[in-house]
């Protein structure tokens, strides 16, 4: 009785036993499946992409059914989105596992890719479009922005190359009798008449910190000279040195006069952007990928025909020159190794070649490639900028373009605060510095 | 069934696949992250061996004391609010409202329930100062004060914090404290009124030394709650402005993920879990000295 008894339960235990094992193990291959397109010759062409950014994806569909229609049938367009603040942790985790997608958005801070490619993740773009015959594919203000990005190499795709600069409401400027600042104390002088007059002189993005960091990145470009940043990068200089602290004491200045608005640490992208648009402020330091924004009637309350473009101005004394336009390639592409087979290729050669006009005719967006084909009627104020460009051989990067990711959070979680006078620039610039390698 | 139970082989067999979960995803986790923090890296670079140099970086890095500063600053006051606050609504409900305590159990018990990002998002709303002016500052606009940047200053946004929680969780603690009063029989409080003994008086000697033990217990929880406190925080100000409302949870999140530090990330963690099981034990080794006590 007894054994019987204990054998049927032990029966009875091993099967509950191979139960729960048979379904963890079901459990786990579920997930290991989850790409199921190893048939066929090519596998799909996967984009991951930030969610926030919808140009390039439509870009790319536009793309798949006209100007590679062939690349598409090889390997078929497939687009995913992931939120642009959970980003960088998913790539890690994704490269970690092998699993990168064919083309991916290279992330928020530069070092991600040069952390992938390190690793010997990324393909060699620069290197297959010269065996495509594609070298001048890419412009080549935007290479040298890439390479100046990325330690003199080529391994991502310019999908932006956006210049920086200061945007300006010409009405309210011609109202009150003022002239294009082209020095620092002219901009100065302009934003005082401004404030007397009762105009929010800038609409700044404080909560995200970066459009305040930029004005501290191009004043001491300026004033220290074009290599600047990289020094520091590279440890020759500090952010401590008195010549670089002056940068963010003099944007911390405009803070202390309310120049930035009321409660500027509360003022998302969103809101900046509108309250230029509407006339509420003079002045918006913003990169190129805004006139999208500007090209939108129903956004742009003051007409595309009433805003001006000023390089950031110079500062008398200074190494640099207002010619140097701070320039930046967006959230650039790169390609995963691992996926890279003949419908990559192809689709590679296809977006090197088409989609700079694609971008430029759909969406308004300039890209750093070379612009194929006709484009149709470009907005006289996105024509302008390319003009600009065109003419620009100089570039500069932005504040935190060399910063590891825990320098570039500091300094953006703190610019609020730089510009409420929470926090002294000595303070600022030493909080940003203790994150920097000591060379 | 005590046959089947009384076979070690069996109880073994039976708790085997249980065992087995927990092991893999509770033990292995926990192990793996603390070896972690003999390492530096991320899974992009890879890990290199740096033998104790996270737990130094730990001891002499400002951002961890900054944190670990507010974590403690946060648990402490939080604690004592929202169980104070708590121990306050549970008393209305058994000695003011009494039977018709219902109605108000629930009211304050509704936002428990309620996901903490919908109540980070209405806090924003409520304390917004630009570019709309929310109902606080409008408030204070009517009396003639100024508006203030709420969310601009790290002693206002801690405040907001405190006050967002407190009035998020003291339902909960309102209703834990409410089953310890419950509980005291009405013939105690009867003799100690017979006594003399009323109000406040009453609620010092009587009240609260019966109820202990679940007051305690509300401690306890409210500090191991308010120690690993992150979605609220990080919802409500991301750790803003600067870093100053930034606790351990959300550095050693921003730290292992954001900045790819896997190591000092697990470090952090590491520092938490101590911070944990230090103030747990004080409290419990404290609370057993009352009983034997009482």
């Amino acid at each position: 009785m007894l054994t019987r008894g204990r054998r049927r339960t032990q029966v009875a235990a091993i099967l509950g036993v191979a139960t729960t094992g048979a379904l963890l193990l079901s459990a786990c291959s579920g997930s290991a499946n989850g790409s199921d397109s190893t048939s066929g010759a090519s596998e799909d062409f996967t984009y991951l992409s930030f969610a926030e950014n919808t140009s390039i994806k439509d870009t790319l569909t536009a793309l798949s059914t006209g100007e590679c229609s062939d690349a598409n049938s090889q390997a078929k367009l497939k687009i995913d989105n992931l939120a642009q603040a959970s980003y960088d942790q998913s790539i890690q985790l994704k490269a970690g596992q092998g699993d990168l997608p064919s083309l991916l958005a290279s992330g928020n801070s530069p070092q991600i890719a040069k952390d992938l490619n390190k690793s010997g993740a990324l393909v060699n773009i620069g290197a297959e479009l010269g065996e495509m015959g594609l070298d001048d594919a890419i412009i080549p203000a935007a290479k040298s922005t890439i390479e100046a990005l990325y330690d003199g190499q080529v391994y991502v795709l310019p999908t932006e190359f956006n210049v920086e600069g200061i945007w300006y409401n010409k009405k309210l400027f011609a109202d009150n009798g003022i002239e294009v600042p082209t020095t620092w104390d002219d901009l100065v002088a302009a934003a005082d008449k401004l404030n007397a007059a009762g105009i929010q002189p800038f609409s700044a993005d404080g909560k995200d910190g970066w459009p305040l960091t930029r004005l501290v990145g191009n004043y001491i470009y300026r004033s220290v000279g074009p290599d600047a940043l990289a020094k520091v990068a590279d440890g020759s200089a500090r952010l401590t040195d008195s010549d670089y602290v002056e940068g963010a004491a003099k944007v911390a200045d405009l803070g202390a006069k309310g120049y930035f608005g009321p409660s500027v640490g509360s003022i998302d992208y969103t809101t900046a952007v509108n309250q230029f648009l509407s006339g509420n402020a003079a002045m918006f330091y913003m990169g190129s990928w805004i006139l999208g924004n500007f090209n939108d009637p129903e956004a742009n309350k003051i007409g595309n025909d009433n805003i001006g473009f000023m390089p950031f101005p110079a500062v008398e004394g200074g190494k640099g020159s207002a010619d140097q336009l701070a320039a930046n390639v967006g959230v650039p592409l790169a390609i995963s190794q691992d996926r890279y087979d003949e419908g990559s290729k192809h689709w590679l050669g296809c977006i090197a070649r088409n989609f700079g006009a694609q971008s430029l005719k759909d969406q308004g967006v300039i890209t750093g490639f070379k612009v194929n084909g006709d484009v149709g009627d470009v907005p006289p104020l996105t024509q302008a900028v390319q003009d600009q460009i065109g003419k620009t051989t100089d570039t500069v990067l932005w504040f935190e373009a060399l910063f590891p990711p825990r320098a570039s959070t500091e300094s953006q979680t703190n610019a609020s605060l730089l510009v409420t006078g929470g926090l002294s620039p000595e303070e600022f610039m030493s909080k940003i510095q203790a994150e920097l390698p000591e060379s | 069934m005590t046959q089947v139970l009384g076979d070690r082989r069996t109880i073994l067999l039976l708790l085997a696949p249980a065992l087995t979960i927990y092991t893999l995803v509770i033990l292995v986790p926990v192990l793996w992250s603390f070896g972690y923090t003999l390492f530096e890296g991320n899974t992009i670079t890879g890990f290199e061996y740096v033998g104790l140099q996270n737990f130094q970086h730990l001891f002499s890095d400002a951002d961890t004391r900054e944190a670990l500063s507010f974590t403690v600053r946060f648990a402490v006051v939080l604690t004592i609010v929202q169980v104070a606050l708590g121990y306050a609504l549970a008393l209305l409900y058994v000695f003011v409202l009494k039977r018709a305590s219902n109605l108000v159990r629930t009211l304050a018990f509704f936002p428990v329930v309620l996901p903490t990002v919908a109540v980070s998002l209405l806090f924003q709303q409520l304390f917004e100062s630009a570019p709309r002016t929310g109902p606080v500052n409008s408030l204070l606009n009517l009396f003639g004060i100024q508006s203030v940047d709420w969310f601009g200053s790290s002693t206002t946004a801690f405040w907001v914090l405190i006050l967002m929680e407190s009035w998020r969780s003291m339902g909960f603690y309102a209703v834990l404290l409410y089953a310890g009063l419950i509980d005291i029989p009405e013939e105690m409080l009867e003799a100690a009124r017979l006594d003399g003994a009323t109000g406040f008086r009453l609620v010092r000697s009587v009240v609260i030394p019966l109820c202990l033990p679940v007051l305690l217990s509300s401690v306890i929880f409210s500090i191991n709650g308010t120690l690993k406190i992150f979605d609220s925080v990080l919802a409500l100000t991301n750790g803003g402005p600067g870093s100053s409302t930034t606790p351990l949870t959300l550095y050693m999140f921003q730290t292992s993920f954001a900045y790819g530090k896997y190591g000092y990330g697990s470090s952090i963690a590491v520092l938490l879990t101590a911070l944990c099981l230090v103030v747990t034990l004080f409290i419990f080794r404290s609370a057993r000295r009352d009983l034997t006590r009482g």
